[in-house]
């Protein structure tokens, strides 16, 4: 049983669905309902094949585990897979949201379903592999591969400006990583390998982890995005049809969060501990200045575009602060926001199914006609904001209380993000929501079908589960986190005895 | 017996030679009869040189009193020359034949073009080098304007000879500057007498990188390119895109690395210029560009400014970078010429890029290998352009050429977004009337070129040890 390549086999299983896809034949209708009903199948399989990676995880270990390798470029660059702590929660994350891509897109997507499907499943290996790989250059193949499908998928089946947002993404993203593929490779002749538990441990020369940090840092900084390379995102996600904007918000911003787990402060400590405070600037700027744009906001979807990026800034914030509540809050933060965006997103889609519009204004009293739609919609939304028992909470609440250990001022104008963020998601609500429902076009609005239940409800109920009972994440992520943080305090008391004994 | 052995290493290029006279005497005599047989047997020929080269004795043998050498770098150069050639001629069969300027003299001019290439890539002193090229070169001009009746076709042999005669007069002028000051033709010759430097030999190393960088169409020697790429017939287009870029870009990185290497510290800038300017010029002139096969002509301007960069390091992993690189160019080059020659409507062909508007709604398998293509062009993983890419920048790095590579990655990045341009005319636009079915070998040499460039990433060591053992041989 254990000589079973699971983590590759959970990676490469949706290109089989690919395949199978490919070779469908026959009536156009019968091609849709085939090509629909294998991506629901090959994801749903991917998702059981990936919960055996949690059943036989052991979370007492900080350790890779499932690890495979073989060979692949020469020696130092090899086809090195394994997950642990940090990396699991995200593997779920997307095995978990394919299945519920798939069926939200089940009545929405009419044109090219066949490439539709195509495209998701090869997306979803791409984003496995780029939260199992552990060689950079794999890592850096399967990261820039996604941009790919998600550029055809925002070109084809987005909205009326969809060239220009799937362009602006796509370069965009490009720009930050081709440097980062520079930092890669000056690390592969410093340090004679491309394998990152390797590269973990080796101590680089100070002056060179500025570099390959900043290098790192404009790749992960457009991915996640932080102020002020961010204006790709409100674009992209309002173009994007709605499983693209939720794929989007929940996994691929969180490839930025995981690089910086992943790569820069482990492999840069020193770097990390001169630089953390950029990213504190940063992450508040995008905390408190996005979340004013927010507010003003007419476009649903934009709104909680723009709110994504004040939740990533508490992630990075959380993140940098270097706490042991830090890191795991921006990892909890990181999955909760996975959660919830997506669910917004969601429950975008469902009126714009109904109403082809996502202007706030043309919407209000929708509690009457939809009284069940009105709940979900309020769930998401309290979480959005933060409230205690929801997801939300856990996450900013750790993020907050590591990031004052390190740095008051810092925590404090974040927490001002807290109460901004209230505004704008509840002024969203009240706005759609409530009210008196008055416009003639919305007198015949449906509530949510079964499918739509389906899709929403088990995140309503993770949503509420996290909120009051967060400890499977958080102890699955327990373990490294605490080695990640010892190596790094290791890494940095080093630095200063060495700056002690100098002078 | 002593006769030979001198004469086996050149056997590849006798073959070519002897056939293609024998040819031209079969189309003379039998006339256009004998076209199909012609092509089959050019095809036959370049494919048996193929064989020839690849079954050589192992290791370095040198004839011809040192002016002719067989290494790995030659080895797997001539052999990708070779490819390069025998697909053009597939892919010309069905395009000349529509277009009725189908003649026996074309195979035969490919034949004595890759002769021609194959001394260049072997050449070993600066005789046999002009040779080779002059024997390359002469071929080309002559199949750039092999459509007779057509003015473009006409006004791009014509230019490209004239400008290419230009640059050779430079090239010799270089040679001769070199023999004067060094005494000697032969490039080991060279590099004994070049470790003493001198003002002298740096001058005629400018004027022949001049006369390499025309052949390889880098800037500033560009200007003849789109010209005649988008004058001359497609499939001899795809033809000069493809194996003579391979040639000169082989005498390129051998010359400077075998007979200049004592003074690579001098011409190393001259190549980072050439490659900086490549980039940049092929990447923000191909972005206004609406005529496909122009935009392919800086798109290969651009790409020899990459393969540069691998030149620019002067080391063994970047002559590796090279050879990598212009193997992977080479698919994905022929594999984009034969989506482009298969895109003709109401018989007559068409070039121009708002033609393919919603290809993949019409004829939506060429359109995903032109995609595949376009990506890969642009460097996106998993696709072979990628790979490419990454051994040249590899090599910058390990040689300290930071801002080489920095620039060359942002250049890259312009360079995306023409490429993404021609997959957002193919995939998100409404579509046009489709294309004429495509030809069989149109299909075949895109399925190919189009499968290797996906699936290059999962088992990518024989090109890269293949590579990695021809750098070695030069150095």
């Amino acid at each position: 049983m254990s000589s079973w390549p699971i983590l590759s086999i959970t990676t490469f299983l949706p290109l089989l669905g690919v395949a199978f896809i490919v070779s469908l034949q026959g009536e156009d209708d019968v091609i849709k309902r085939n090509a629909r009903w294998a991506a629901l199948w090959t994801t749903l399989v991917t998702f059981a094949v990936s919960l055996i990676l949690v059943w036989r995880f052991d979370p007492a270990s900080p350790e890779f585990q499932f690890v495979e390798k073989a060979a692949w470029l020469g020696s130092a660059t090899t086809y090195h897979m394994g997950v642990d702590g940090i990396s699991l929660p995200f593997v779920i994350l997307t095995t978990a949201l394919m299945p519920i891509c798939i069926i939200a897109s089940w009545r929405v997507i009419e044109t090219r379903v066949k490439e539709y499907m195509i495209a998701f499943l090869a997306l979803e290996t791409l984003m496995i592999g780029t939260f199992s790989a552990l060689d950079l250059v794999l890592f850096y193949l399967f990261f820039e591969g996604g941009l790919i499908p998600m550029f055809l998928i925002i070109g084809i089946w987005g909205g009326p400006r969809r060239v220009y947002a799937s362009f602006k993404f796509f370069l965009y993203t490009l720009l930050g990583s081709v440097l980062m593929l520079l930092a890669i490779m000056a690390m592969y002749w410093q340090a004679g390998t491309t394998d990152i538990p390797m590269l973990m441990k080796f101590a680089f020369p100070k002056g060179m982890q500025t570099w390959l940090w900043l290098a790192f840092f404009a790749s992960f900084a457009v991915k996640m995005p932080m102020w002020p390379v961010h204006t790709w995102l409100p674009d992209a996600h309002v173009e994007a049809p709605t499983a693209g904007s939720v794929i989007l918000a929940a996994i691929l911003l969180k490839m930025g969060g995981y690089g910086f787990l992943r790569f820069s402060v482990p492999m840069f400590p020193s770097a990390s501990h001169d630089l953390a405070p950029l990213i504190f600037a940063l992450s508040v700027v995008a905390v408190v200045y996005t979340s004013l744009v927010a507010l003003v906001q007419e476009d649903m979807k934009k709104l909680i575009a723009y709110s994504s990026v004040a939740h990533m800034g508490f992630v990075t914030m959380g993140i940098f602060a270097l706490t042991a509540q830090g890191v795991a809050g921006g990892i909890f933060q990181m999955i909760s926001h996975g959660i919830v965006s997506a669910a917004l997103f969601l429950c975008v889609g469902v009126v714009y199914d109904r109403m082809h519009t996502r202007e706030i204004a043309a919407y209000g009293g929708l509690v009457n006609r939809m009284p069940l739609y009105a709940l979900a919609f309020m769930v998401f939304t309290l979480a959005n904001v933060g409230l205690p028992g929801t997801s939300g909470f856990v996450g900013e609440f750790l993020s907050l209380i590591g990031t004052f250990k390190t740095n008051i001022p810092v925590a404090t104008l974040a927490t001002l993000g807290v109460i901004l963020s209230a505004c704008y998601a509840l002024w969203l609500y009240r706005k759609a929501i409530f009210g008196v429902l008055d416009k003639p076009s919305l007198a015949g609005i449906m509530d949510i079908d079964a499918r739509e239940i389906l899709v929403l409800a088990p995140l309503v109920i993770l949503t509420i589960v996290f909120g009051v009972y967060p400890k499977p994440v958080l102890d699955m992520s327990a373990a490294s986190v605490v080695q990640l943080l010892e190596n790094y305090n290791q890494a940095i008391a080093v630095k200063a005895l060495a700056l002690g004994i100098a002078p | 017996m002593m006769a030979n052995l001198t004469l086996l290493p050149a056997l590849p290029e006798i073959v070519l030679a002897l056939g293609a006279m024998a040819l031209l005497m079969v189309g003379a005599f039998r006339g256009e009869r004998s076209l199909l047989a012609v092509n089959g047997i050019a095809f036959a020929l370049l494919v048996i040189a193929a064989v020839i080269v690849y079954a050589l004795p192992a290791g370095r043998i040198v004839a011809f009193n040192g002016s002719f050498v067989i290494d790995d770098f030659a080895r797997v150069l001539k052999i990708l020359t070779l490819i390069g050639s025998a697909v053009t001629i597939v892919l010309s069969l069905d395009y000349l034949k529509i277009e009725k300027i189908q003649t026996f003299e074309f195979p035969v001019l490919i034949l004595l073009s890759t002769t021609g290439m194959l001394m260049l890539i072997s050449a070993a002193d600066l005789i046999a080098l002009y040779l080779g090229l002059e024997l390359m070169s002469l071929s080309l001009y002559v199949v750039a304007a092999s459509n007779r009746d057509s003015q473009r076709s006409t006004e791009a042999g014509l230019k490209y000879f004239v400008l290419g005669a230009l640059s050779s007069g430079m090239l010799l002028y270089g040679a001769s500057l070199i023999y004067g000051f060094t005494g000697t033709v032969n490039f080991a010759g060279i590099a004994a007498a070049a470790a003493h430097g001198g003002l002298g030999l740096t001058f005629g190393l400018v004027f022949l990188f001049a006369g390499f960088c025309f052949k390889v169409s880098a800037v500033p020697f560009h200007m003849w390119t789109p010209d005649v790429y988008e004058g001359a017939p497609t499939p001899v287009t795809a033809f000069f895109a493809a194996a003579p870029k391979l040639a000169a870009m082989a005498i390129f990185v051998r010359a400077p690395i075998t007979a200049f290497g004592p003074i690579a510290a001098q011409w190393q800038q001259i190549v980072v210029f050439v490659a900086i300017a490549s980039m940049a010029l092929g990447s923000f002139a191909a972005i206004g560009q609406r005529n496909i096969k122009r935009l392919m002509a800086y798109s290969s301007i651009g790409h020899m400014g990459f393969a540069l960069i691998g030149l620019a390091a002067a080391s063994p992993e970047g002559v590796q970078g090279v050879v990598v690189y212009m193997a992977i160019y080479l698919a994905m080059t022929l594999g984009t010429f034969a989506g482009i020659i298969a895109m003709r409507r109401g018989g007559a062909s068409v070039e121009q890029i708002s033609d393919l508007s919603g290809l993949a709604r019409t004829q939506p398998t060429l359109a995903f290998f032109l995609a595949v293509m376009m990506f890969s062009l642009a460097g996106i993983p998993p696709l072979a352009g990628f790979f490419a890419k990454y051994y040249v920048f590899l090599a910058a790095i390990n040689a300290g050429l930071y801002i080489l590579a920095v620039i060359g990655v942002v250049t890259s990045v312009v360079g995306a977004y023409y490429y993404l341009t021609i997959v957002k005319v193919m995939y998100f636009d409404e579509p046009a009337e489709s294309f004429a079915p495509m030809a069989r070998e149109l299909r075949i040499v895109l399925g190919v070129t189009g499968l290797f460039t996906i699936l290059f990433f999962a088992y990518p060591a024989p090109l890269v040890s293949a590579a990695a053992a021809a750098a070695k041989s030069l150095f």
